[in-house]
């Protein structure tokens, strides 16, 4: 097997946590049996939503395309099993903004029949870039780490830029989280698989699999797997166990010791930062063609009774997969998806899985926390940082709603990690406000280009008018000549023609 | 030694005279451009041009504010918060908008099956948010609609309303 290499980039603050990842790992993946319904929401990604192309009623195949990509970042949903759409409807979905959503929902007749190939996949390697990226975009691939960015349009944004670097993001630094570190056991080549496609599809000669040092079963198979394929392209690095090293700015920092600019991308200092599920997923799309119809889902937490890890099919009710998990104890209270760092609460199980869906974490009841209290302005908080921001300053800013210093102090960096949150002894919660200021922040931009767009048509619209009005004064004093030049005979024998004798012209004389 | 400070007076009193001629002709040969605070008032406004104020739009308004004096309380959609910016901005005293009127955040509707095709409100949208030819629907972009209510009193059917713009 190969050896995993340390040299590494410094990353500033961050946190070691408790990684309560032990329950979730004790089993293997556990195949998740096709559910009677699968609600699939149209919109399972950053950007617009896809269309839907299939009809109520009508009968599906696995992996048929049921709801397009529209416009240019957008990502197409394809059928997890074959059946028939009952509905297209509003349904409870987890999502940032608002609780319902519209999805396509199917009852699945069981046969779970795949949609008929019209040709064999060819090799990837027999594809220009151009076309694999194509090819990737209709496969429905978004990022899996969380963001749900779509790849291929990531993909399309990092090939304008010049790249030295692709980063295979194995760092699952959040609590509880194990659904990457499973996939890395079981599916390593999978995931090699889609770096090698990545790499070809980036024209790149050299990628790191980054993967956390608490992971010691997955650099195992990693490395075992490498050793299999023999790629000296690819890079196997370890990095220490440190939240949130994970997210991507600070991934690139720790491997290449490079920072991404304020506002910037990875690319901008030649990387690429992909999630390991979602290479697996390329490999599964072109090399066997089944599109992103599955994931693999952390089921844990003290409210779940053998806390396990799923593959399910995108649009399984969360209620299915928890009772396969063994259903819930006694404690369990709330429910949240995603970690407990940066996930949101649900009210419902009746919310689809998605392709965002990395963990279904459900927990006993909270631990009243103490009271907030003021701010004493010990800086703990800015001594843990990720992103070497002042949350101390930006609190009071946020609370001044003070937009100038907001966007002066950086807020926009904030990847809302919660370490801030964490370590502050007066119980301030931190990440909440700033993300509301961010919230109010957005709000204040679109109100003002709102109002820029409807100076620019006022605007347009005077200039249009005088222009007319120029023009009609143009005309007139035009046909005036006209008329003067013609002398008086012209017009009396035009209005004889038209039969309007009676009237005659009360300046029938040129003055 | 006197000849030393009569030479310290003519010379610092020969600068000075010079920058003060300098500084004179300049003020009268480059006059402040009225023109950026008007911008920089204009960018504050909330651009609806609902002529609440009494003026074609909100650009005329802010010309007025800046170059006659006219009060800076005018603008109902713009609010107290409006106000208070601008008596900062041109240093006058903070004062409560007068009268109250529409507020942002809501835009015209145009009820289809009523329509006339009559184009009134469509000549008197200071945006052109409303679309539509002569004897045939008109109806309102969403997006471009200020709320400004000048279509309302144009229409001979009434068959304009204003709903919420969420």
């Amino acid at each position: 097997m190969t050896a995993p290499t340390y040299d590494l980039g410094k990353l500033h603050g961050g946190l070691r946590l408790p990684g309560e990842k032990a329950a979730s790992t004790a089993r293997d993946i556990l195949e998740a049996p096709v559910p009677e319904q699968l609600i699939l929401p149209i919109t399972q990604h950053v950007g617009a939503a896809a269309q839907p192309v299939v009809g109520i009623g009508e009968r599906l195949l696995k992996g048929q395309l049921i709801a397009e990509a529209d416009g240019p970042l957008s990502a197409p949903v394809h059928a997890p099993s074959s059946g028939k759409v009952v509905a297209i409807e509003l349904w409870p979905v987890s999502r940032r903004h608002g609780e319902k959503a519209p999805c396509i929902i199917i009852e699945c007749d069981g046969e779970d029949r795949a949609i008929e190939l019209a040709e064999t996949p060819e090799p990837y390697t027999s594809l220009q870039p151009d076309a694999l990226l194509q090819k990737i975009l209709q496969g429905g691939i978004v990022g899996l780490g969380g963001a749900v960015f779509p790849t291929a349009q990531k993909l399309m944004q990092a090939t304008t830029a010049p790249l030295t670097h692709l980063l295979l993001n194995g760092v699952e630094c959040e609590p509880f989280i194990s659904c990457d570190d499973m996939l890395m056991r079981e599916h390593a080549m999978e995931m090699l698989g889609g770096t090698r496609i990545l790499m070809h599809a980036l024209g790149l000669e050299h990628s790191y699999v980054v993967v956390e040092s608490d992971k010691p079963e997955a650099l195992h198979s990693i490395g075992e797997a490498m050793a299999d394929l023999n790629d000296p392209r690819i890079t196997l690095k370890q990095v220490p166990t440190i939240y949130p090293s994970g997210g991507e700015d600070q991934l690139v920092q720790l491997v290449t010791n490079r920072e991404v600019p304020s506002g910037g991308l990875p690319t901008d200092v030649g990387c690429v930062v992909q999630n390991v599920a979602t290479a697996a997923a390329i490999h599964r799309w072109i090399a066997n063609n089944e599109p992103l119809i599955s994931r693999v889902v952390t089921i844990t937490g003290d409210g779940i009774a053998q806390p396990v890890n799923i593959r399910a099919r995108i649009g399984t009710p969360i209620s299915d997969v928890i009772g396969l998990a063994g259903g819930y104890t006694e404690r369990a209270n709330r429910m949240v998806i995603g970690g407990p760092m940066t996930g949101k609460s649900v009210s419902t199980d009746q919310v689809p899985i998605v392709k965002a869906t990395n963990c279904i974490l459900v927990l006993s009841k909270l631990m009243p926390l103490a009271e907030e209290k003021p701010c004493i302005r010990c800086g703990e908080c800015a001594a843990v940082c990720p992103i070497q921001l002042l949350p101390q300053q930006l609190f009071w800013h946020a609370c001044a709603d003070n937009e100038k210093q907001l966007r002066a102090h950086g807020l926009t960096d904030c990847i809302e990690c919660g370490c801030c949150d964490l370590v502050c002894p007066s119980y301030i919660p931190l990440t909440e406000d700033f993300r509301r200021a961010k919230a109010r922040m957005q709000e204040l931009a679109d109100e003002k280009a709102r109002a820029e767009r409807a100076r620019l048509r006022f605007e347009s619209r005077n200039e249009r008018m005088e222009l007319e009005q120029t023009r009609r004064e143009e005309e007139l004093a035009a046909q005036k000549e006209a008329a003067l030049i013609a002398g008086p005979g012209a017009i009396r024998d035009i209005l004889e023609r038209t039969g309007k004798k009676d009237r005659q012209p009360s300046n029938g004389d040129p003055e | 030694m006197w000849s030393t400070v009569f030479l310290a007076i003519i010379t610092i009193t020969g600068i000075a005279l010079a920058a003060g001629l300098l500084l004179g002709y300049a003020n009268r040969r480059l006059p402040a451009n009225p023109d950026d605070l008007t911008d920089r008032v204009n960018e504050l406004l909330p651009q609806t041009q609902c002529a609440q104020c009494g003026y074609a739009g909100c650009r005329p308004y802010a010309a007025a504010i800046v170059e006659q004096g006219e009060a800076i309380n005018l603008c109902p959609p713009g609010g107290d918060d409006l106000a208070a910016r601008l008596a900062d901005l041109l240093g006058r005293e903070r004062i409560p908008v007068a009268g109250t009127g529409m507020t942002a955040g809501s835009m015209a509707c145009i009820e289809e099956s009523l329509c006339i095709g009559c184009t009134h409100c469509r000549d008197a949208c200071p945006v052109d948010a409303i679309i539509g030819a002569h004897q045939f629907m008109h109806t309102v972009i969403k997006q471009e609609c200020t709320g400004c209510e000048l279509c309302l009193p144009p229409c001979p059917v009434d068959c304009i309303s204003m709903v919420s713009a969420a």
